[in-house]
């Protein structure tokens, strides 16, 4: 009884999990929205930005505003550069100066002549029409590339506009859609077929979801047919949202069909990926009749080749009272452990065999043994994996 | 910073597998539509090359033409009934007229609108192409007037900028002759046009991409190459390695998104089984200018026995850099020359990034000969120094300390080409191996992240130490024996036409969720992002920081990238910037053409969930 207690106390934890997260989503929603009113320009990183190797010296001088202030809004002054850097700047072009006179052997760029310089880029072309490799290999790294101290004022003047080119470039236009796109996925994990006595089961769990990145609404089911007849079946209709990369809070509602009459709950979880690519899925569920019940699941991959995959697999049903009329216990229920091998042949059709191995707890335990059912299952199934 | 070959594992690339075979089987090309346009009489047109249409005036109609390049038929949308679409021909100084129709039958899988973009041109915002930005698109049965002087010479590219349509056919090359005598010389010229096709129409990939991004990565790392691991690096090592891969969620076999198992790689709209051929005369220099028209595919390109020397890169001349291999990003092009002699044949080969595939021509001195075709590379694996991923438990960036700018200065001045070969060989995981490589640095220190980030659901990780790697030929590429091309072994052959230091700087990260395929800058995708302003005139600097463990290419339309170098100092005109994983970059940008420009991703399927923004050139 004990035990029962405190398994009960474990699936109103993950609900109170579940409802915490659902608050955090919402947190997260209006951290998205300020996020997306943000000019891209704010971006201004804390640390210094890449500066060139003259800027450098500046740092080690004693981290003027060159390189350490906010440069996204820094507006140098073209025609007035800061002292610091024009320092740094002139010393700089002297070395490449010199360097520049040395590798260009009489070519008409220099130092002091950057108006020249400026018509080069086509003149330069035509001392090289031959191709001379070795004349090529020859000149310095750097040594064309600069003609001293940055001009202020641009090479290649800026031509000024004209009203017809102001027109041309913002033109009226039909209204263009950029919105988020919707998009779809459906994956029946398992469809498969085992040995029931008597008779032949059949097993099925799937998910989906519609949606854009961040929202989805997403469809589950699983259940259970043997010898003809539906055992269980549930369909959970959930409002999924990223709250992390890695994590998407749930909240929605779960409809048993099967065992017994029908009933429904109001659902509230996390389902996501954990570290070392665990596939996890935590819901809790409160129940029309004050029941309550939380689903564990976890699943991993492990590739033995490109398309040979396992697929080991926990679930676990945790229930707040005995319901004796559907067979279910309260505290931890019924806990199920597969171990699945998948081959896709293609991605979308991968079947598979496996063995699994299915138990009763606690209470459930008692109930089972009460209908002269078995504790424990252990199944070798068939079946097949697909999506669309 | 290393080299790990992966190709142990199942399915590895010299597994000719029954799908390689079936792709095999077609020759590909255009089955229809041939003979529907009437050909000028100026057409140069030669038994397997593309059309070339030379002049400034051009009537260019796009329609739907049933292809076949993998043994079953499907409608790819062509301009003038070709794929690719045909080579037009201009000339620097003069004007050009491109009246582009659309013809699209109703009900096409394409859709009713289409668009072409003139790829690194320079013109006025209403004539680029991009609809929505301050171009409308054409509807189907009108055309649009393309107007603009042509003021830039070099190998660019034209492709549609609609509904995903450049994965389905619209895409052609364009070849722009300077006014002046060009720096080098050669004696034939060949257009080499690389591109991805896929049966799949465009919207059914980039769904497929949204239920299940890592459809295509066969390679995740085994049960057989954990024990392959754990002998050969030991328990340690093999753990804590597994630990923070699983820690990040990701895998590092993911090196391209969509691969070989998907596409069928084409050259000039020809199979590897179609052979496109370039003929050649012993002793003569050709030309070769190499377009990346993929919508998804970085290629590395080599021809077995034949150095190439790069002359141009995006159209724009360089000094001259003899490589055996580059590796050509989605929408770069190079122009390289190649001296073929002592042999009738040699194979142009292109094998993707990810190892999954191929395609091949042949430079040959007759029709119909053919030389080995080299096997595919083994797969490589990326590791956390990829990345620069340095935080994320014990590796290489923690080194941080060390890269001082004192530190850092000296490194600088060292020589680029032995600076990476010498620190790649077993670097593996290396943290000590970091310090190599501080002068790589912009000045150190870990990278800080915009607010927008944090608490993203959809930016899965952080570079923490991000370096430019402009010496660092690529994942896959390091230490294989071959002289492999970098941004930093070429240099543009002018100086900075502006000349100016950029007035500011703009930081913009490349952020994603590889599972959720969701792509962006800063984390704030395309649909709900300012735009990034400019004042007209202004010289600025954009600062890239790959937050990704993707390669993307980044493309600003209208107005040309110029990358800076380790220094800071203009060294490449580019209109894509490379950005592999874990790099930062800068380039300069000179607010010279008013408008509102595309600034995005050009994979294309990274572009059309968000990777995109607007750049807008205001008074």
């Amino acid at each position: 009884m004990n035990a029962t207690h405190r398994n009960h106390r474990n699936a109103m934890l993950v609900i109170a999990i579940g409802l915490v997260l659902t608050a955090t989503s919402a947190a997260a929603q209006q951290m998205d929205h300020s996020q997306h009113q943000m000019p891209p320009t704010r971006t201004e990183p804390a640390k210094p930005k890449p500066k060139p190797a003259i800027a450098r010296d500046d740092k080690t001088n004693a981290g003027t505003s060159a390189s350490s202030g906010d440069h996204a809004t820094m507006q140098h002054d073209p025609a007035v550069p800061p002292g610091t850097k024009q320092d740094a700047d002139g010393m700089s072009g002297m070395d490449h100066g010199a360097m520049q006179d040395d590798a260009m052997q009489g070519m008409d760029h220099s130092a002091t002549q950057p108006e020249n310089a400026s018509q080069a880029p086509q003149n330069d072309t035509k001392p090289m029409s031959d191709m001379d490799h070795g004349a090529m290999q020859g000149m310095d790294y750097g040594a064309m590339g600069r003609a001293g101290p940055a001009p202020t004022e641009p090479r290649q003047p800026i031509p000024p506009l004209t009203d017809s080119e102001r027109a041309a470039a913002f033109p009226d236009l039909v209204e263009h859609e950029h919105g988020q796109t919707i998009h779809s996925f459906f994956l029946l994990d398992k469809l498969e077929a085992f040995d029931a006595d008597p008779g032949t089961g059949l097993t099925w769990e799937g998910l989906g979801w519609i949606g854009s990145d961040t929202n989805r609404l997403w469809l589950r089911s699983e259940g259970e047919r043997s010898d003809g007849k539906t055992e269980s079946a549930d369909l959970e209709v959930l409002y999924g949202r990223s709250i992390s990369p890695w994590w998407d809070v749930v909240a929605g509602v779960r409809h048993d069909f099967k065992p017994g009459a029908s009933q429904s709950f109001a659902a509230f979880g996390v389902q996501g990926l954990a570290p070392q690519k665990f596939e996890i899925e935590a819901t809790g569920y409160v129940g029309e009749r004050g029941q309550t019940a939380a689903r564990f699941a976890v699943e991993y991959d492990l590739p033995f080749s490109g398309r040979l995959i396992l697929q080991p697999m926990v679930e676990a049903n945790l229930y707040g009272k005995t319901d004796p009329l559907r067979g279910i216990g309260s505290g931890l229920s019924t806990a199920e452990v597969g171990l699945r091998l998948r081959y896709e042949f293609t991605r979308k059709f991968a079947p598979y065999i496996g063995v699994v191995y299915e138990r009763a707890f606690g209470n459930t335990t008692d109930l089972r043994r009460d209908d002269f059912e078995r504790v424990d299952d252990t199944r070798i199934v068939i079946g097949l994996r697909t999506w669309f | 910073m290393s080299f790990n070959s992966n190709a142990g594992s199942a399915g590895g690339p010299r597994h000719v597998s029954r799908r390689r075979f079936v792709q095999g089987l077609a020759a590909g090309g255009a089955l229809a539509g041939l003979g529907l346009w009437v050909k000028p009489s100026w057409a140069l047109k030669s038994p397997g090359q593309i059309e070339v249409l030379p002049g400034t005036e051009f009537q260019l109609s796009i329609g739907e033409t049933p292809v076949n390049f993998t043994g079953r038929t499907r409608p790819a949308i062509t301009l003038n009934g070709s794929l690719p679409a045909p080579i037009l021909r201009w000339r620097e100084g003069t004007t050009v007229n491109l009246r582009v129709g659309n013809a699209l039958p109703a009900g096409s899988i394409h859709g009713d609108i289409t668009s072409v973009h003139w790829h690194g041109i320079l013109l006025p915002s209403n004539m680029d192409g991009a609809p929505g930005f301050s171009f409308d698109g054409i509807r189907r049965g009108e055309a649009y007037q393309y107007r603009f002087d042509v003021r830039q010479n070099g190998t660019y590219w034209y492709h549609s900028h609609s509904a995903m349509q450049e994965q389905a056919g619209l895409y052609g090359a364009i070849i722009i002759d300077a006014a002046e005598p060009e720096p080098f010389a050669y004696d034939r010229d060949y257009v080499v046009l690389l591109s991805d096709w896929t049966d799949l129409s465009p919207k059914a990939l980039m769904n497929r991409l949204k239920k299940m991004s890592m459809h295509d990565n066969y390679y995740q790392r085994t049960v057989g190459d954990f024990f392959r691991d754990l002998r050969e690096d030991g328990l340690k090592a093999t753990l804590a390695d597994r630990r923070m891969w699983g820690q990040m969620r990701m895998t590092p076999t993911d090196l391209s998104d969509v691969n070989a198992n998907t596409y069928t790689y084409l050259m000039n709209g020809t199979t590897s089984l179609g052979n496109w051929t370039a003929l050649f005369r012993s002793g003569e220099k050709v030309r070769l200018r190499f377009i990346n028209g993929s919508a998804m595919t970085y290629f590395d390109v080599r021809i077995p026995g034949l150095k190439m020397t790069v002359v141009a890169a995006d159209g724009q001349f360089v000094h001259p850099v003899s490589v055996d291999e580059f590796r050509i990003a989605v929408a770069e092009t190079f122009d390289v020359i190649v001296e073929p002699s002592g042999q009738d044949a040699f194979t142009i080969f292109a094998q993707d990034m990810g190892r999954t595939g191929y395609i091949s021509g042949t430079l040959a001195v007759r029709e119909g000969l053919r030389a080995p075709v080299p096997a595919v590379d083994p797969r490589p694996i990326l590791t956390l120094d990829d990345m620069e991923h340095g935080g994320m438990g014990g590796h290489g960036g923690h080194d941080m300390a060390k890269m001082q700018p004192s530190e850092a200065a000296p490194m600088a001045g060292m020589d680029h080409s032995q600076h990476g070969a010498a620190s790649m060989p077993g670097m593996d995981h290396g943290g000590q191996g970091m310090a190599g490589m501080p002068g790589m640095d912009h000045g150190g220190g870990m990278q800080t992240h915009p607010a927008s980030e944090q608490g993203n659901p959809l930016v899965d990780m952080q570079t923490m130490a991000p370096m430019s790697k402009l010496d660092d030929p690529g994942i896959g590429l390091r230490d294989n024996g071959r002289k492999v091309l970098t941004y930093a072994a070429m240099r543009t052959l002018f100086e900075d036409p502006d000349g100016r230091e950029p007035g500011r700087t703009v930081e913009l990260h490349l952020t994603g969720h590889m599972e959720k395929f969701a792509w962006s800058f800063d984390g704030i995708p395309f649909a709900s992002a300012e735009p990034l302003r400019l004042n007209y005139g202004e010289r600025m600097r954009i600062v890239l920081v790959n937050d990704t463990m993707m390669t993307h290419p980044i493309h600003l339309h209208g107005l040309w990238s110029d990358i800076e170098d380790d220094s800071g100092e203009f060294h490449l005109r580019k209109h894509v910037v490379d950005m592999p994983p874990g790099s930062k970059r800068g380039f300069r940008v000179r607010a010279d053409a008013l408008g509102r420009w595309p600034f995005h991703c050009h994979l294309l399927y990274h572009m059309e969930s968000g990777m995109m923004r607007e750049v807008r050139v205001e008074e």
